[in-house]
């Protein structure tokens, strides 16, 4: 944090950091401040006023058998996501890793999917599997299988995973490359000469000096799919069928936006504040432990 | 050109004392170089002088005007710095004219500045280069260039060659040196390397631990060193030192040899001898047993030691003398004006 | 490379296969989306639809910019290229700012403000909707451009990374335009910045498609079509209830909702790259 030349003044640097300041101030505390405040109170059945309630709002959650629901379907969501979008891009840097030229044209048709926004993804897949013209469920249906995602809770499931982990194959199989890359060819050589076949060398060798790049993975690809992921609930399923697909961040904003149930909804904001919360102190942590590699 | 004038300067960082009192007068177009070890206070002074770091007691004087207070660029003063420090994504030409362009000179002016400033250092080629196209001995010419343009009254140096290689060190050195005298501006120069010391300045400061041990013409500290850091920082190889103990016009060493001295001194002192006035004598009052021979060509190192009375002695012969044609005990004697007598308890000289 | 070791004859096949095959999954749904997109809705209508393109990619792609189904997708997109311009270029000035006072002085406050700006790292928009809601309907700026821009300006990720930068550069060429006589902002303007020009374009590469991807944001805060951004608008542009969606309409519109953060990405790859490692660290 310590440069040896400094300049004089303390206007001026106030002055410098006045607009992040103040846009983090009325956008990120007060909102934040406000969310916490809120999820203490109900308002009252005309909405006119709120009650105050303390953690009612907590206790209401915890004990609803809905939003525990939600919590499991964001778990199993998550880590679906997680290791779909993982495992292909592994795959997928493993073989290009093992290309001598043409890495470069692969990683080029690989990774601009990462421009693709969620809710777009959502979209075209569900465009694929639209129970009526989609071109995949059509041919689902000839080859004997009725695909219904609107009605059927697992297709539902799996479709949005899917369309979630699509466009994030991408940004995963950059950095796995990456990570790939970065082992010196020496030390696969020397296994190889010490006669380790290939899938011995990973599971001994590559794995091992991959983990940094897997454990930071690991929690942005969380992260992601807990937040980043509403656009595509939103356009495939709108968390049905029976909130089948409701994650977290679908409740607070069905709650909150739709259901009007400002209390609720701020206090389930304020639960996920502290799932985010510990999820980025995690990578903080870990990440300066890497820093130091 | 001006005047610079460094009265009982102090320096501390919090209660740590780094700078304890240096004076120094310099006259209008001379050239300083400050020398000594790392970690001396060498670079603390000039930036001192600089106005990059503040000092603590004492008054600074840049010609008649007192300039503790003032900002580097109030000061009148250009520095050229240990890395360069050129702003990589401007030309040469810009390089040069920055100061010059925040002054809100005219831009005819700026670049006629430059390009006379670039015709002094034949960077004419170059000038619509970036940085890192150039070679290390070219940036060193942006540099100065772009302290020449500004025309200050002061030039500091921070041990602006010490990332050359040995070679172009040496070029650049002269060309230094021309330059200074060609522009005749006051300059400040430090360096740890005391070959630059010796060949650039007019007089110097042999700095150790905050402290200026002699300040001097380069002849004066090598013939007349007042301490015994300087006498050992000046002078390659160092200076033998001898322990002995004056007494009655002589002194006496650990195994009993007398030598005449001119200087009158008692009790306990140190017997300097520079490698470079050790002869081969076959009558001399010293005997030396060789154990290694270091050929450099123009003249011969001869490590070895001197019975009872030093471990480590080292005599400088002209010529080639091989190693295996050394005897096995070689007489030398040193005269009497090259003999350095420093009080060993304070490290001082004793005589003129 | 890890692979170097067997890569002849049929290993060397296999992979390439596998490698084709990924990118053919990535590729389908998009190029699905394109055929659907030059087609008529009946060619859709009466599955399955053709795989191959078809004729009608002007009628398609024209009738979406011009007339859309409840705006003009032309607006629309007009409507996000402000947007992702706004954020990343707003992120990008006031980062530049903070971070070159956090590192060039010293202020009260400064350890304080760089832990709240830490803080914000963990606040994504997701988690304080309602209240950031009320916020903007309280300015006035619901359905506007600042309230689409400003809530998502700040940003803790851009403010670390030009610190990191700045704790690069030589103290020496501080000092150099000390002595040249420039003051604090003459230094940050004509050397500071132009030195993190490469760091700035890697990380307009990312804002802009983060500003332009924004999706639960605009939902909330626009309820006229005319503010609608391409990307929740295409949602927007489903029929309720049992009608048919004008599909090659919408398919267009989703091609035209990818196109610009896709340009982006390819043309300026290397930065992107770098941007994304650079800012994830």
């Amino acid at each position: 944090m310590e440069k040896r030349v400094i300049f004089k003044g303390v206007w001026l640097p106030l002055l410098l950091v006045a607009p992040q300041a103040a846009i983090t101030a009325v956008f990120f505390f007060y909102p934040a401040g406000q969310a916490i405040w809120q999820s203490l109170f109900i308002p009252d059945p005309f909405g006119l006023s709120m009650r105050f309630v303390g953690l009612g709002n907590f206790e209401y959650l915890f004990g609803n058998s809905y939003y525990r629901a939600s919590f499991v379907t964001t778990a199993i969501f998550s880590t679906l996501v997680t290791a779909v979008s993982m495992g292909v891009a592994l795959y997928l840097a493993v073989l290009a890793d093992r290309l001598i030229k043409g890495s470069g044209t692969y990683r080029t048709l690989l990774i601009w999917p990462y421009a693709v926004a969620p809710a777009v993804a959502g979209v075209l897949w569900m465009f694929m599997f639209n129970t009526r013209i989609g071109v995949v469920s059509w041919y689902l249906g000839q080859l004997g299988y009725d695909w219904n995602h609107v009605l059927n809770e697992a297709e539902a499931m799996g479709l949005v995973v899917v369309a979630s982990s699509w466009g994030r194959i991408s940004y995963n199989f950059l950095f796995f490359l990456a990570g790939l890359q970065a082992i010196p060819k020496s030390v696969i050589e020397a296994a190889a000469i010490d006669g380790a076949r290939f899938w011995t060398r990973f599971r001994t060798i590559v794995w091992p000096l991959l983990s940094p790049t897997t454990f930071f993975l690991l929690v942005v690809n969380v992260v992601y799919a807990f937040f980043e992921t509403f656009g595509v609930i939103h356009t495939i399923t709108a968390g049905g069928p029976q909130q089948a697909t409701t994650i977290l961040v679908y409740k607070v904003y069905a709650d909150g936006f739709v259901g009007q149930d400002l209390g609720s909804s701020a206090a389930q904001s304020v639960i996920l504040l502290a799932v985010v919360g510990l999820l980025t102190v995690i990578q903080f942590k870990y990440i300066e432990r890497r820093v130091h590699y | 050109m001006a005047t610079l004038s460094l009265r009982n300067i102090h320096k501390s960082y919090g209660d740590t004392a780094v700078i304890h009192g240096i004076d120094l007068e310099v006259a209008a177009g001379e050239f300083i170089v400050i020398v000594g070890p790392s970690g001396c206070g060498k670079s603390t002074l000039l930036r001192m002088v600089a106005g990059l770091e503040t000092i603590t007691a004492g008054e600074l004087f840049i010609g008649a005007d007192r300039v503790n207070d003032r900002e580097p660029m109030d000061r009148n003063i250009a520095m050229v710095f240990q890395n360069y420090a050129l702003y990589p994504h401007m030309t040469v030409a810009q390089n040069m004219g920055y100061a010059l362009k925040i002054a809100g000179r005219p831009k005819a002016e700026i670049a006629a500045r430059v390009a006379e400033a670039a015709r002094l250092l034949q960077l004419d080629p170059y000038l619509a280069r970036r940085p890192r196209d150039l070679s290390g001995g070219q940036r060193q010419r942006v540099a100065m260039g772009r302290a020449i343009v500004r025309d200050p009254a002061v030039f500091l140096f921070d041990e602006p060659l010490s990332n050359l290689d040995a070679k172009l060190r040496v070029q650049m050195r002269l060309e230094i040196k021309a330059l200074q005298r060609k522009l005749g501006v006051t300059a400040l120069y430090v360096t740890h390397d005391q070959v630059e010391a010796m060949t650039l300045a007019d007089r110097m400061v042999v700095m150790n631990e905050g402290r200026a041990e002699q300040v001097g013409t380069p002849l004066e500290v090598y013939e007349r060193p007042a301490t015994l850091f300087a006498a050992q920082f000046i002078g390659s190889p160092a200076m033998n030192l001898v322990d002995a103990v004056a007494e009655a016009g002589a002194v006496r060493l650990a195994d009993g040899t007398r030598l005449p001295v001119a200087v009158a001194a008692e009790g306990p002192v140190k017997l300097g001898l520079r490698p470079e006035h050790v002869h081969p004598d076959p009558g001399g009052p010293l005997a030396v047993r060789p154990t290694l021979a270091e050929p450099l060509g123009a003249n011969t190192l001869i490590h070895g030691t001197l019975d009872g009375v030093a471990q480590d002695f080292v005599a400088s012969l002209p010529g080639v003398h091989r190693e295996a044609d050394l005897p096995e005990t070689l007489r030398v004697s040193v005269p009497a004006e090259a003999m350095h007598l420093f009080d060993a308890a304070t490290g001082r000289r004793i005589g003129p | 490379m890890s692979g170097m070791v067997e890569t002849r004859g049929i290993g060397h096949w296999l992979t390439h296969a596998g490698l084709i095959l990924g990118v053919a999954f990535v590729f389908f749904p998009i190029w699905l989306a394109f055929v659907a997109s030059t087609v008529t809705q009946a060619d859709i209508v009466r599955p399955p639809m053709p795989l191959w393109p078809g004729p009608h990619l002007v009628d398609n792609y024209r009738e979406a910019l011009v007339a859309g189904v409840n705006v003009p997708v032309a607006r629309m997109m007009w409507n996000s290229l402000l947007m992702a311009l706004g954020i990343a270029l707003g992120k990008i000035v006031i980062s530049l700012l903070s971070a070159f006072a956090i590192v060039y002085f010293r202020f009260p406050f400064r350890r304080m403000f760089f832990w709240l700006i830490f803080i914000t790292l963990m606040l994504p928009v997701e988690v304080r909707i309602v209240p950031t809601y009320e916020v903007i309907a309280g300015f006035g700026m619901l359905n506007s451009y600042s309230g689409l821009i400003l809530p998502l300006v700040a940003s803790a990720t851009a403010t670390f990374l030009f610190r990191q930068f700045f704790m690069t550069v030589p103290d020496e060429l501080a000092e150099a335009a000390r002595v040249d006589g420039a003051g604090p902002m003459r230094f940050f303007w004509d050397i500071l910045v132009p030195m993190s020009r490469t760091n700035m374009a890697a990380l307009f590469v990312i804002l802009f498609i983060y500003g332009w991807n924004q999706y639960l944001w605009p939902l909330l805060i626009t309820t006229d079509p005319g503010m609608n951004t391409i990307v929740m608008g295409l949602k927007q542009m489903f029929p309720s209830g049992d009608d048919l969606a004008n599909w090659p309409v919408i398919m267009a519109t989703s091609i035209l909702a990818m196109l610009p953060p896709v340009v982006v990405v390819v043309a300026m790859q290397k930065l992107f790259i770098r941007g994304l490692v650079d800012s994830e660290k």
